[in-house]
């Protein structure tokens, strides 16, 4: 578990505070997003995190224990370590870059292979092929996935990622954000990723975390910050959009009834969202949608009513 | 042809053109070398901060313009003649470039490259020895290459301080009017800088090419 207790940072020369008396809990195995708008200090806060920023009052516990008794080396060779520009290093082959903390922690020769090998496979890259490239020789995308591979080297408990599908097209992003949410998932991590896009919070965190000038305005899961902003700042952050963003995280099968008797129209599958639901009643103007599963079973029905209902129901 | 009888006056003086020449290479990589051992580790430790950054990059491109005879000349009141001073003022002469190309090498270093150094827990040593100097190799090279050639060619005029060298074949030359022999010193020393200019602009390249 990381716990932030009334952490504050003002860095030399600046009047006011970049983070001010911030109090944040993050579960292990859990994401949590920092958002907020630019400069409100997600990265001011991830970076003390692996000591890369000194809080100027207030502490850092990983796992109970005060970082700022750790030594920040061994501290961060246990902690991954993802940025927008990658900063892989242009002058080492992707073996190497991937290597680059079992290197720091002395690990022999045929351990590092093996991992190597099992960290570009898990990244979806084949090591046979991108073992000996140079990073100028991959795309953007692929070098936002060696830097995430290089990042896990170690199998850290902890990932911190500042805005890590910042420079990468929207068509990769979205398919990036997937695939490194199963990873991540996978082989639980706890993981701080501090993103601008509200998008991306909601699909990649099981909390959010709203920052707004160094302070925390609301922590909570993206469901109940989108049902009960804490604030105005809050709700105008989160766009007018905020009740149909909230449906795509709510499943068919939690809001449906029995199904009905005289089935007709078109039909959703239990695992669908509910903002598909809405989709498709509105797109046929029907009272409700009969809910089947891949097999064809019938089991359940969604009226429009409920559908509406979900908002205030379910926190 | 000049040339011709150049040549073969070399032929008929081995001993006195090689041992001129070899002084001459001798005076060259001395200074190199020891301006080397100044402004790299100098260059490291400037470039950590940017203001130092700033001073150096000025205070280098400011001795640069000063004319090499004058540097020559500046430390005869202080050394004296012989090859001492010769060897000083050639360090003088090639340290800025060396400097500037050091310091400049290092900064243009994208910082997220050392952010990531850091954040993955490698020490300033590791990032010293496994980051920055190899991505500043290439910039330092350009900087040993424009003070090769600063050096070469400020080594002939040392002969005026009593330095030795090629340039004694030229100043011989001028004071008897022997155009032959004013040749035999000034070819090898252009062909010296045609060579260290060539050959370190490959490696330039080649390393540059590398990543
Ligand atoms: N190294 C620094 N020195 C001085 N001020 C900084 C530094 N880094 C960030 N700041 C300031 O601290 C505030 C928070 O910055 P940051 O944490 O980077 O915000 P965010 O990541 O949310 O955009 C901003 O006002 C920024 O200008
Ligand atoms: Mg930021």
């Amino acid at each position: 578990m990381i716990k932030l207790e009334h952490v504050t940072k003002n860095y030399e020369g600046s009047g006011r505070h970049a983070v001010d008396g911030l109090d944040l809990d993050i579960e292990n195995g859990t994401t949590v997003a920092l958002i907020g708008p630019s400069g409100c200090g997600k990265t001011t806060t991830m970076r003390m995190i692996n000591r890369l920023e000194q809080p100027s009052a207030g502490r850092v516990l990983v796992n109970g224990e005060d970082i700022s008794g750790i030594d920040p080396r061994d501290l961060r060779r246990r902690i991954g370590y993802v940025i927008q520009q990658v900063g892989l290093f242009p002058h080492m082959t992707i073996e190497r870059n991937v290597a680059t903390v079992p290197r720091l922690l002395g690990w022999d020769k045929a351990r590092t292979g093996r991992r190597i090998d099992e960290l570009l496979d898990l990244v979806g890259l084949d090591p046979a092929v991108m073992r000996k490239r140079l990073p100028h020789e991959l795309s953007g995308g692929q070098r936002q996935r060696v830097g995430f591979a290089r990042a896990l080297a170690a199998d850290p408990e902890i990932m911190l990622m500042d805005e890590p599908f910042g420079a990468i097209d929207p068509i990769t992003r979205v398919k990036l954000q997937d695939e490194f949410r199963l990873i991540l998932k996978k082989v639980s991590k706890t993981v701080v990723m501090v993103t601008h896009d509200l998008d991306e919070a909601i699909k990649m965190g099981d909390r959010i975390a709203i920052m707004r000038d160094g302070r925390l305005l609301q922590y909570d899961t993206p469901q109940a910050i989108l049902a009960k902003p804490a604030d105005d700042f809050v709700r105008s952050f989160l766009g007018k959009d905020r009740a149909i963003k909230r449906l795509s995280l709510i499943e068919v099968e939690s809001m449906m009834s029995p199904a009905r008797e005289n089935p007709k129209g078109a039909t959703v599958y239990p695992g669908d969202s509910l903002h598909i639901a809405l989709s498709t009643i509105i797109a046929d103007d029907l009272e409700g949608v009969d809910v089947v599963t891949v097999d064809g079973h019938r089991v359940g029905y969604l009226s429009r009513d409920a559908l509406f209902a979900a908002h205030t129901a379910a926190g | 042809m000049i040339v011709v009888e150049a040549f073969n006056w070399i032929l008929a003086h081995q001993t006195e053109f090689f041992s001129a020449f070899n002084r001459h290479l001798a005076l060259c990589l001395i200074s190199l070398a020891i301006a080397s051992a100044i402004a790299l580790p100098l260059g490291f430790w400037v470039a950590r901060s940017q203001k130092a950054s700033f001073v150096a990059i000025n205070i280098a491109g400011s001795l640069r313009s000063i004319p090499s005879l004058a540097i020559l000349a500046g430390t005869m009141p202080f050394l004296g003649i012989g090859l001492l001073p010769s060897v000083v003022a050639l360090v003088v002469l090639a340290v800025p470039p060396l400097l500037l190309n050091t310091v400049v090498g290092i900064r243009e270093i994208e910082p997220s490259i050392i952010d990531a150094a850091d954040g993955m827990g490698m020490g300033r040593r590791e990032i010293l020895w496994q980051v920055e100097l190899p991505l500043a190799v290439p910039s330092i090279i350009a900087g040993i290459r424009t003070g090769a050639i600063q050096v070469i060619g400020g080594a002939a005029l040392a002969s005026f301080i009593g330095g030795g060298g090629l340039g004694d074949f030229i100043n011989a030359g001028i004071a008897i009017m022997n155009m032959p022999r004013l040749v035999v010193g000034a070819l090898p020393i252009a062909l010296l800088a045609i060579f260290a200019e060539v050959f370190f602009g490959w490696l330039q390249r080649w390393l540059t090419q590398r990543r």
